[in-house]
């Protein structure tokens, strides 16, 4: 037996080794992946990003060429650091520790060095680069801006991160990917297919060739060139009105959904996103948490509506029967619920539809409202009808655009007050405030000019839409292309249009008509509070305005919404005015109006809650 | 019949594997550090090229040792043994530090680690000390004398780091397995580990009821006329599971992290994706591009000077402790296997060597030669392959090294010297 025990280990540890090896070995072989093989060497061929243009051609983003100089540690041999270290304008401390890290991350392998040096740089330093082994220059491309504004539009491109690489197999480390707008949207179309070389190396890690005849190489795909929706012109021109306000300005063609402008205030130049200046800037813009240029307002702010709303209890009304449009309600400079009167800013008297909704009295939407949910047996049968006919209009819920972010707005339903005051705790009179536009109501700018556009067009839309061709072709997704009906029949719409239409003329927007343009529109004085130290304040009221042109065929709807920028008229009405103005005529003829909106700044107004003394809100500072 | 000559009576066969290894390693090392500048295979500033050169010291060694009166051996056994533990001490003053471990002398031309002579003077002085008329194995006096002998080294190398060379003395434990020593000293350690790791991989619960299952099995099995007390195999049971419970206890409380890693990669514990290419990224970076390597050989494998792993950056050590993916990637399954049968047939052939010795001191060297060589092999391959945990010691006869070479050497040959005199000593 002792004489065995080490015969039969040595031969126990010879069967468990085969064993091993032929697991290993036979049964999960496979040949080396040509990614994986160490001595196949890929180089990757990048094409260029594709154009962006503006609807009408004209070229809003390009690319222009930056130079990575590139370091392979293990091929360096010692050179004038210090000679170096000025050629490419990096203190000596920053290049030991670049070279650091670039070993760290493999000595092999090259590594970005000094990155996207600038045309006149690369000049200076590309005839001396010889004398430099184990460095060479790698050219890439940026994107190249041809307008300042748009940024948050287009969006921007940055390096891929480990979740990207994780999530899609097609990235390698360094390149670039769309973040945001249109970028991101439409990335895969932008960015084409780059193309792959595999080059076999030699045992001494020499190039001997292409790898099987270069039968695996794949030729770079040319990334397709786009047009979108936006007019180049109204959106610069929008982006210098909203100078020194804050708030978010749509505008959509009604006949097809296509957005012509859409712009956030305050914004900033997308070139600054672009370069070696890149993540300084962005962490100046990113971190600027009380302006929030990043902050897209557009389609990211969720105010009340406002007036505007009024429209489309008006149109619910009529869908339902529960008026004409010559019901009358009285207005008392205000109305009652219980016992408690709510304000109405009308002058009083009888109104029927036209004067509601030109001089926008509370009153008359009020019980227009009551009258809908009176109509049903319970409220939250009547909840359940209102909240159909609203969400129809594209309200409370994402519209489907092919801009990436977005968000939902409100429009509350009955579960929402169960929950808010318990089951069958609330009335309509409790809501009423949703009659006005104000309460649990909420909208996007991009909702509001949506919502314009259904009733511009009498009764249907298109899902609004950044995309206009593809690669020079215009076919785009069906989905953007057919119609959205409302749950509102065509014949409701014309009384509200024409009310709309007389807010210009006689209503609360008779200061802001423009000269041979029918326009319809509907003014808009939001409510809004902040907490200051934990206490309730009252601001300025928000300005908002939605109209469109002309009335007999409408070529533009736009919605404007300025915060704090008091009543509907001042600020977004006019703002809304010139824009119309300047899309339909292409030039502006009140030529003051056009200086006093370019040169007014609200910041006055966004101080006040930072100032820390009592300030007065609603001022008539003019 | 038996001539004069010492060439005459030692065991050619022996001598023929020897070179043979000695072959396979020197092309593994000559693919593995050839590189572009390379001239012709004496040059000494090449590893192959060095090696080549400890080759022929080698030779040097075998013909002085073979020319030594066989005697020399074993009478002056504790002295060499004292020497060596002399130089063991003497690295705490003057030793060179290469890779973290305080193991070296330099001699200018070369470094020489007493750790790798020790363990030839340590089998010769336990053969002398077991083999000496009046110890008596069963003595538990005598035994705790053969433990100390084998643990002074032991003692001296753990500190410098160097667990895997600390690890080869125990393989002495084989001679006195081979002395009578009883079984139950290999079995209970073997059981421990057994639970240790069928715990960590199936959990307390599954080793239970396994050992429950085993337990019926076996009384279910039993010849009738096979009486065993019941009592105590309960009680082994039960002992079995509270240390079941205690390596439970021991891995998440007293092990650290980076323990926890090490075992998690052996016994393939983690599951989880991501952190299992964090493991292989850090400490598991060896073993799992080894086993890549040698994966990607293949049955064939790519041939010589092929093979593209083990060349560049992706293998580490490819030319010491792990020269054996070389041989896995360039020869494939065919050149593992047959280094393995190799290894097999030259550890059996010294098995029989041993146990035709009539002295007993130059069986007992002669098992003590097996054990040292063995777990070299043992853990080396087991080490590459991904059988056990990563510990370095070089695979012997083919890792690149003068040193290591140079003393398996020595430590084969004087047995194969004591060999040739067998029948001498008998007279």
């Amino acid at each position: 037996m002792k004489k065995l025990l080490l015969s039969s280990i040595i031969v126990i540890i010879g069967i468990t080794f085969i064993g091993r090896l032929s697991y290993l070995q036979l049964l999960s072989f496979s040949p080396d992946q040509i990614l994986e093989d160490p001595a196949i060497k890929t180089i990757y061929d990048y094409p260029e990003r594709g154009y962006i243009y503006d609807r009408h051609g004209k070229l809003l983003v390009g690319n222009q060429p930056a130079y990575d100089v590139m370091v392979i540690p293990r091929e360096t041999k010692s050179l004038d650091t210090l000679e170096f270290c000025t050629l490419l304008g990096i203190d000596k401390n920053t290049f030991v520790e670049r070279m650091e890290k670039a070993k760290r991350y493999s000595p092999r392998l090259p590594s970005v060095l000094v990155p996207q040096l600038s045309k006149e740089d690369y000049a200076r330093l590309q005839e001396k680069m010889r004398r430099y082994i184990g460095f060479y220059i790698q050219k890439r491309s940026l994107r190249d801006y041809m307008t300042p504004s748009a940024a948050n539009v287009l969006g921007y491109i940055s390096e891929v991160n480990e979740t990207d690489l994780k999530t899609n197999p097609y990235y390698v480390a360094g390149e670039l990917k769309g973040r945001t707008g249109v970028e991101k949207q439409y990335e895969e179309l932008l960015r084409g297919r780059k193309g792959v070389k595999y080059i076999q190396k030699n045992r001494f890690n020499r190039d001997i060739g292409p790898y099987k005849g270069g039968k695996l190489d794949t030729l770079p795909e040319l990334g397709k060139e786009i047009h979108i929706t936006i007019d180049k012109a109204l959106q610069e021109y929008g982006e210098t009105l909203m100078h020194g306000k804050r708030g978010g300005i749509v505008a959509i063609e009604p006949s097809s959904g296509e957005i012509l402008a859409m712009i956030s205030g305050p914004t900033y130049d997308p070139a600054l996103l672009v370069g070696r200046q890149r993540s300084r800037n962005y962490n100046k813009l990113h971190y600027d948490t009380i302006s929030k240029p990043t902050w897209d307002r557009s389609i990211l702010a969720e105010p009340s509506p406002g007036s505007p709303f009024k429209t489309l209890n008006a149109l619910v009304a009529l869908q339902e029967g529960v008026i004409e449009p010559n019901t009358k309600f009285k207005c008392y400079n205000g109305f009652y619920v219980g016992n408690t009167k709510r304000g109405c800013h009308c002058g009083g008297g009888t109104r029927d539809m036209n004067s509601g909704i030109l001089r926008s009295c509370n009153a008359y939407f009020a019980g227009t409202f009551r009258k809908i949910y009176a109509k049903y047996a319970t409220t939250d049968e009547g909840m359940d009808v209102w909240e159909k006919h609203m969400k129809s209009f594209g309200l409370g819920n994402y519209l489907g655009t092919d801009v990436p972010t977005g968000r939902p707005g409100r429009i509350p339903s009955k579960a929402f007050y169960d929950k808010w005051y318990g089951d069958n705790a609330w009335a309509s009179s409790t809501i009423i405030s949703n009659s006005i536009g104000q309460g649990e109501v909420a909208a996007t700018p991009l909702q509001l000019a949506n919502m314009t556009a259904a009733i511009a067009n009498k009764g249907y839309f298109f899902t609004p839409h950044i995309i206009k061709k593809i690669g020079g072709i215009s076919t785009i997704d069906t989905k953007y292309t057919e119609p959205r009906h409302t749950t509102i029949d065509k014949e409701h719409f014309d009384p509200v249009i024409e009310g709309m239409a007389n807010v210009y003329k006689y209503g609360t927007a008779r200061w802001v008509q423009i000269p041979d343009i029918e326009i319809a529109g509907k003014t808009g004085t939001v409510e809004n509070f902040t907490r200051i130290d934990g206490e309730r304040v009252q601001l300025t009221d928000h300005s908002v305005f939605v109209a469109f042109a002309p009335i007999k065929k409408p070529e533009i709807v736009i919605a404007v919404y300025i915060e704090n920028g008091y009543y509907g008229a001042r600020y977004a009405g006019h703002i809304a005015s010139l824009m119309i103005e300047k899309y339909i005529k292409g030039e502006i003829t009140r030529k003051d109006l056009e200086k006093r909106m370019l040169e007014k700044t609200l910041e006055h107004e966004y101080a006040k809650p930072y100032s820390g003394e009592p300030f007065k809100i609603n001022e008539y500072v003019w | 019949m038996y001539g004069k000559s010492v060439l005459r009576r030692i065991d050619w066969l022996t001598v023929f594997f020897y070179a043979l290894l000695i072959f396979v390693g020197w092309v593994n090392i000559y693919s593995t550090t050839l590189t572009e500048e390379s001239t012709t295979i004496f040059d000494l500033t090449t590893r192959y090229g060095k090696q080549l050169f400890f080759v022929g010291i080698s030779m040097g060694v075998i013909i002085v040792v073979l020319f030594i009166e066989t005697t020399f051996f074993e009478r002056f056994a504790s002295i060499f043994y004292l020497i060596s533990l002399v130089l063991l001490a003497g690295l705490f003053l003057f030793g060179k530090t290469i890779a973290g471990a305080t193991s070296w002398y330099d001699l200018g031309f070369f470094n020489f680690q007493p750790s790798e002579l020790a363990k030839t003077t340590t089998a010769l002085a336990l053969a002398k000390y077991l083999s000496d008329i009046q110890t008596d194995i069963k003595n538990r006096k005598h035994l705790f004398y053969a433990i100390v002998i084998i643990s002074i080294p032991v003692v001296l190398i753990l500190p410098q780091p160097d667990p895997g060379s600390a690890l080869v003395y125990f393989s002495l434990f084989f001679v006195l397995f081979r002395e009578g020593l009883p079984f139950y000293y290999l079995g209970i350690p073997v059981i421990l580990l057994l639970l240790f790791a069928t715990t960590l991989m199936f959990g307390t619960v599954w080793v239970a009821i396994s050992l429950v299952i085993l337990a019926i099995l076996f009384f279910a099995l039993k010849k009738p006329n096979f009486k065993i007390p019941i009592v105590p195999v309960i009680f082994f049971i039960v002992l079995a599971m509270l240390f079941s419970l205690s390596v439970n206890f021991v891995f998440n409380n007293v092990f650290e992290q980076r323990h926890r890693d090490r075992f998690a990669l052996w016994l393939s514990l983690e599951k989880d994706e991501t952190k299992l290419e964090q493991i292989r990224k850090t400490i598991g970076y060896n073993t799992y591009q080894s086993e890549k390597a040698i994966e990607s050989g293949g049955f064939s494998g790519k041939g010589f000077l092929e093979g593209t792993r083990t060349k560049g950056d992706f293998v580490p050590e490819q030319d010491t402790d792990y020269i054996f993916t070389s041989v896995g990637e360039e020869w494939g399954f065919v050149g593992t296997t047959s280094v393995i049968l190799l290894f097999t047939v030259f550890f059996l052939r010294l098995v029989v060597l041993a146990e035709r010795q009539k002295n007993s001191f130059s069986r007992m060297y002669g098992y003590g030669v097996i054990s040292i060589l063995l777990v070299h092999y043992f853990v080396n391959i087991g080490m590459v392959i991904g059988l056990l945990p990563t510990i370095g010691i070089p695979l012997p006869f083919i890792s690149y090294g003068g040193s290591g070479l140079l003393f398996f050497t020595l430590l084969l040959f004087i047995f194969l010297k004591l060999d040739s005199n067998r029948l001498k000593e008998g007279i």
